[in-house]
């Protein structure tokens, strides 16, 4: 009898979450894509989604691509290291436990705080800037200050990329199983073929996996780039703000649904490729 | 870390809230005067009031404003707060988003519509205003005659209430005193010079570019003389895009700003003791630009939104823009009566021999243009 009331219990314990889905998440969705279609007018128009094809608009959708998978590829491979590194300690031990904690509270130390420390640190009067300026005479901004166009954005970015990337694959890399190595070692295999043919391959999916979810973490970075760069708009993020805000530009309320549904279709098949890595990394990590 | 996911999810959620909200809230919107007999949602003057004294009574009696998108330091509204809440602690006044565009303000309008939370006036850069006029309850304040026709809108859905010139504050500490808009591109202002916001987007900085482009053999006909003034900057190194704040100029991040003469003046006064910063309005062709008070058509409180504009343009507000650095609407009348602080308008910067104010329709062109152009000329 009790197995009965199973499936609607746990349907029913459920429910809050997925009213929650449907208010926060499928429904917000639907309105910001809505939008894209609705005119000035209130009817039904393609001409704000054709305003997708402005070259303004696709540069904005290049530069976000570029600076979120350069982004995403420094901090996977630098994670990875750092993970790789950290296999040699103690799972237990001080410096394990200390740098998963604090690799938890950078990858969400993102925002108008860390673009400050970064204006604190290296921007034009920051402390490592004068430094190197008044005790090396070395001038990083001779050029132009970089920190605060587009290049600029990349170094933040990567600060917390790192740690998301050591947070999500630390758990892949630790579950390298040490039966396998023996098993490599007793049929004759060096360290050499261990890593090609046993590690690396199962390690790859998780790789891949973390690497895009990296990319999606920066795709839709918004207040990093807000607070760094005023000038040009060049990211999406910026571009939707400027279309729902702008004070000289009117009218254009309608251009951010068209801009939300270009990235929530770059974000699907994001996503729809990370659950089926995630899908192939799972078999190795039961 | 704030993601476009979280923004859209917070838009929909004020949506779905404001939906829900609408049926509930309605019974206090449009409520009369004290004595039953005035409909303040539909008074367009002080006479239908009767006197001051009778709208003093019915705002009092609403007991609340709402006000939206009024940044303390911006044009001393600080102090213009503080003396309306000295002169009537019984109204609530309830600052929402003092750092907002006037495109939000509007926007909240809209979302809160029926709602005690919906903004009672606006205070609107000219393009919006122009854009949303059927948001706005017309209301002529009892000084409307001191006000020059070119800053209001004949039946009052919107009037001019302070302004200024668009102006260069910089740290003479810094940087050598600039003399003309070309000074700027020279290598004492390597990475050093700023503007307030974008110019597709705020109207400070779009404002900014207009003045560059007067100054640069241009017209408020075709910005494209000043688009190409800030593309120069850019490629002689001096641009920062940064959105200067008085943060920045302390820290010596922005030694140079393109602002409103007012919030340059009004940068100084903050950071006295910490950053000398002197403000210099360029001689020449001068670019003035004033700000516009309008009140909701669906104001949760219509009597204390009419006070607080009778409040706005009386010779104490309008002294206090004065004492922000800020230009009021009424000056010239009031320097004929004799009511203006002499001391505070005589310290204004010497105006310039010629001022422009671009119309609506050069403003649209500007705008169409700087979307085209503006990305592209400053990476």
């Amino acid at each position: 009898m009790s197995s009965r009331f199973r499936v609607p219990a746990a349907a029913f314990g459920l429910l809050p979450f997925a009213v929650y889905v449907l208010l926060f998440l499928a429904l917000p969705t639907l309105i910001a894509v809505g939008t894209g279609f609705v005119g000035a007018d209130g009817g039904f128009t393609l001409d704000t989604v054709a305003a997708l094809g402005d070259p303004v608009v696709l540069d904005a959708f290049g530069n976000t691509i570029w600076l979120s998978a350069l982004t995403a590829v420094i901090g996977a491979v630098v994670g990875a290291l750092v993970c790789y590194a950290l296999l040699g300690a103690h799972p237990e031990g001080a410096l394990r436990s200390s740098i998963d904690s604090v690799s938890s509270v950078l990858a969400q130390f993102g925002g108008v705080m860390l673009a400050f420390a970064f204006v604190a640190t290296i921007g034009v009067q920051g402390l490592i800037t004068v430094l190197l300026r008044d005790t090396f005479g070395l001038d990083i901004y001779a050029d132009g200050v970089w920190l605060y166009e587009l290049p600029g954005l990349v170094l933040p970015y990567i600060y917390f990329q790192v740690p998301l990337m050591v947070i999500t694959f630390m758990p892949a890399l630790a579950s390298l199983k040490p039966a396998w190595a023996e098993a490599n070692a007793t049929l004759g295999g060096t360290s050499r073929t261990y890593w090609l043919r046993i590690a690396l391959p199962v390690l790859a999916p998780s790789f891949l996996g973390s690497l895009l979810l990296l990319f999606a973490n920066a795709f839709s970075s918004y207040a990093t780039a807000a607070t760094l760069t005023s000038q040009g708009q060049q990211i999406v993020p910026l571009q939707i703000r400027s279309a729902l805000t702008s004070e000289t530009m009117l009218g254009r309320e309608n251009l951010a649904g068209a801009l939300a549904l270009g990235m929530i279709i770059v974000m699907a098949i994001v996503m729809t490729g990370y659950s089926s890595l995630q899908g192939r990394a799972a078999r190795w990590q039961r | 870390m704030l993601t476009t996911r979280t923004l859209a999810a917070s838009i929909a959620a004020t949506a779905i809230v404001a939906l829900t909200l609408t049926g509930c809230a309605s019974g206090t919107a449009g409520a009369a005067g004290t004595d039953g007999s005035v409909d303040a949602a539909t008074a367009t003057s002080l006479s239908a009031f009767g006197d001051l004294a009778a709208l003093e009574a019915a705002a009092i009696d609403e007991g609340a404003l709402n006000v939206i998108a009024l940044p303390r330091d911006w044009a001393n509204y600080g102090a213009v707060l503080d003396l309306f809440a000295e002169k009537y602690p019984e109204i609530t006044i309830t600052e929402a988003a003092p750092d907002g565009s006037s495109a939000e303000e509007i926007q909240a309008a809209e979302n809160l519509a029926g709602q005690d939370t919906a903004p009672d006036v606006f205070d609107l850069g000219l393009a919006v205003a122009l854009a949303n006029t059927d948001q706005f309850a017309p209301y002529q304040v009892a000084t409307w005659s001191d006000i020059p026709d070119a800053l209001k809108e004949e039946s009052g859905l919107y009037v001019g209430d302070y302004g200024g010139y668009m102006a260069v504050g910089y740290d003479p500490d810094a940087v050598p005193a600039p003399e003309s808009l070309s000074d700027l591109l020279g290598d004492d202002y390597r990475g050093k010079v700023a503007i307030n916001g974008d110019p597709t987007q705020a109207g400070a900085a779009f404002a900014a570019v207009g003045m560059a482009a007067v100054q640069n053999d241009g017209s408020v006909d075709d910005f494209q003389a000043g688009i190409d003034f800030f593309s120069d900057l850019n490629a002689a190194g001096n641009f920062v895009k940064i959105d200067p704040t008085p943060a920045t100029i302390a820290s010596g991040e922005t030694p140079v700003v393109f602002d409103w003469d007012y919030l340059n003046v009004g940068y100084g006064t903050q950071l006295d003791g910490e950053r000398n910063w002197e403000v210099v309005v360029f001689p020449g062709t001068g670019y003035a630009g004033y700000y516009n008070q309008a009140i909701n058509a669906d104001a949760p409180h219509p009597a204390a939104a009419r006070l607080w504009q009778e409040f706005l343009y009386s010779d104490d507000a309008q002294n206090l823009w004065l004492a922000g650095g800020a230009r009021p609407a009424r000056a010239d009348a009031m320097a004929d009566a004799g009511t203006i602080d002499t001391d505070l308008f005589d310290a204004l910067p010497a105006v310039p021999d010629t001022t422009v104010v671009p119309t609506a329709e050069q403003s649209e062109a500007a705008a169409t243009l700087l979307g085209e152009k503006w990305a592209a000329a400053v990476q």
